[in-house]
């Protein structure tokens, strides 16, 4: 038994958590997530390098809240997925306990005030590579960006997979599913894709985490992940907050400032 | 071919400064190019992005946003918070390829008719000197109902 195994197992017996997600052993030597519901269960969970997938996603989910106190395993991604659910009053601080491990050992961070002094140490921001991505596109000329992200988007099948494991999409009817009126077109062609992915960033801009879950659920290897990575740090240089960075922001968008510097409007 | 292109432009105004300045215009009897499809909407803040990339898709090769000025909203703060938006989406779209010479944005207030006038004809002038947008038209094209 590993010691995030253990000390999860502790926080079951204590009735700290009553449900708590990590990861299993999946296929080709990835992991899958977890949701164990007793401490049997817990005998699947495996920790190592390979879960480095953010579960923070499942927090919103239903039928994981109904089940009552949740404990879930993750890195900084989680974590800072945790403090933009709780400063989007998605869930209470307190509500949540967070395992992680701290040089090997566990440690357990069951509030927002714990969350926030653990995260001061780690560095905020996007991953070198995606940075490095961002750059390449932005020294293209216009016309290239519109073709490189044409060759891009014309792969994807709008199987929206992106969306689904996105830590911060948990609206319960997305305006994707809407039909009346119908914003965006269902099918995968080129207008539907652009609408699609504008939108996904467009509703992430100021609140994406960067932790670059959707680009990794792509199935067919779209950087989805570039577009709201780059709304994002739009948004936090020009308003000046990370998302993920403290549980008391406000939205950048549903917020302003008098004194909002641009240069475009005339 | 490109001496007869006329730009289709759509205009998203708000009721209470741009849309009365363009009123003013044309009392003001101040003539000005006919390309533009004036939209009017309670406020800037209801400016969804969704809008503009729709006025593409119908075939727009510009389009203008306008609403009041900073600290005049009708809404005390609709306009602040389309800035917000605006500054995001302009740089997203950029990002992604889509032309932003074709997209203005302005605030004209309900005082200033010429600045309207002169608003228009500048967009005007530039979006036919950029030609049709092929590039998102054709898209359209490609197997949308």
């Amino acid at each position: 038994m590993n010691p995030i195994q253990q000390k999860a197992r502790e926080l079951m017996e204590a009735g700290t958590a009553r449900v708590v997600i990590g990861h299993a052993a999946g296929t080709f030597g990835r992991r899958r997530p977890l949701v164990a519901r007793s401490v049997r269960d817990l005998d699947a969970m495996v920790w190592d390098a390979a879960c480095v997938t953010n579960l923070a996603g499942l927090l919103t989910k239903q039928e994981v809240r109904a089940a009552g106190p949740v404990a879930i395993v993750g890195g900084t991604a989680m974590l800072r997925s945790l403090l933009q659910l709780v400063a989007e009053r998605q869930i209470r601080d307190g509500d949540v306990v967070a395992l992680v491990s701290a040089d090997g050992t566990p440690k357990v961070l069951d509030s927002v005030a714990a969350v926030e002094e653990h995260l001061a140490l780690e560095p905020h921001g996007m991953p070198q590579a995606d940075r490095d991505g961002i750059a390449r596109l932005q020294a293209m000329s216009l016309q290239e960006r519109w073709a490189w992200w044409q060759a891009e988007l014309g792969r994807c099948m709008k199987c929206y997979a992106c969306r689904q494991t996105c830590p911060m999409c948990y609206c319960p009817t997305c305006t994707m599913d809407v039909n009346r009126p119908q914003w965006v077109p269902v099918a995968s062609h080129d207008l539907g894709n652009l609408e699609y992915h504008v939108v996904r960033a467009m509703h992430l801009a100021g609140r994406c985490v960067q932790c670059g879950e959707c680009g990794t659920a792509c199935p067919v290897g779209i950087p989805v992940h570039l577009l709201t990575m780059f709304a994002e740090e739009s948004a936090a240089r020009q308003f000046g907050q990370r998302a993920g960075h403290s549980a008391k922001l406000d939205y950048a968008l549903s917020t302003f400032r008098p004194d909002d510097k641009e240069t475009f409007i005339r | 071919m490109s001496e007869s292109f006329e730009p289709k432009l759509t205009a998203f105004v708000c009721n209470w400064c741009t849309y009365a300045g363009a009123d003013l215009t044309g009392t003001s009897r101040i003539k000005y190019q006919s390309n533009v499809r004036v939209l009017r909407v309670p406020c800037t803040g209801r400016i969804d992005f969704m809008l503009l990339l729709k006025a593409f898709q119908r075939g727009s090769d510009g389009i203008i946003v306008s609403g009041c000025h900073p600290n005049d909203c009708h809404y005390t703060s609709g306009n602040y918070h389309a800035r917000r938006r605006w500054m995001v989406f302009q740089d997203l779209m950029s990002f992604m390829g889509i032309d932003t010479r074709r997209v203005t944005f302005s605030w004209v207030s309900a005082a200033e008719g010429a600045k309207w006038a002169a608003l228009v004809n500048e967009v005007t002038d530039r979006v036919r000197e950029l030609g049709p947008y092929g590039e998102y038209h054709d898209m359209t094209r490609k197997g949308v109902a």
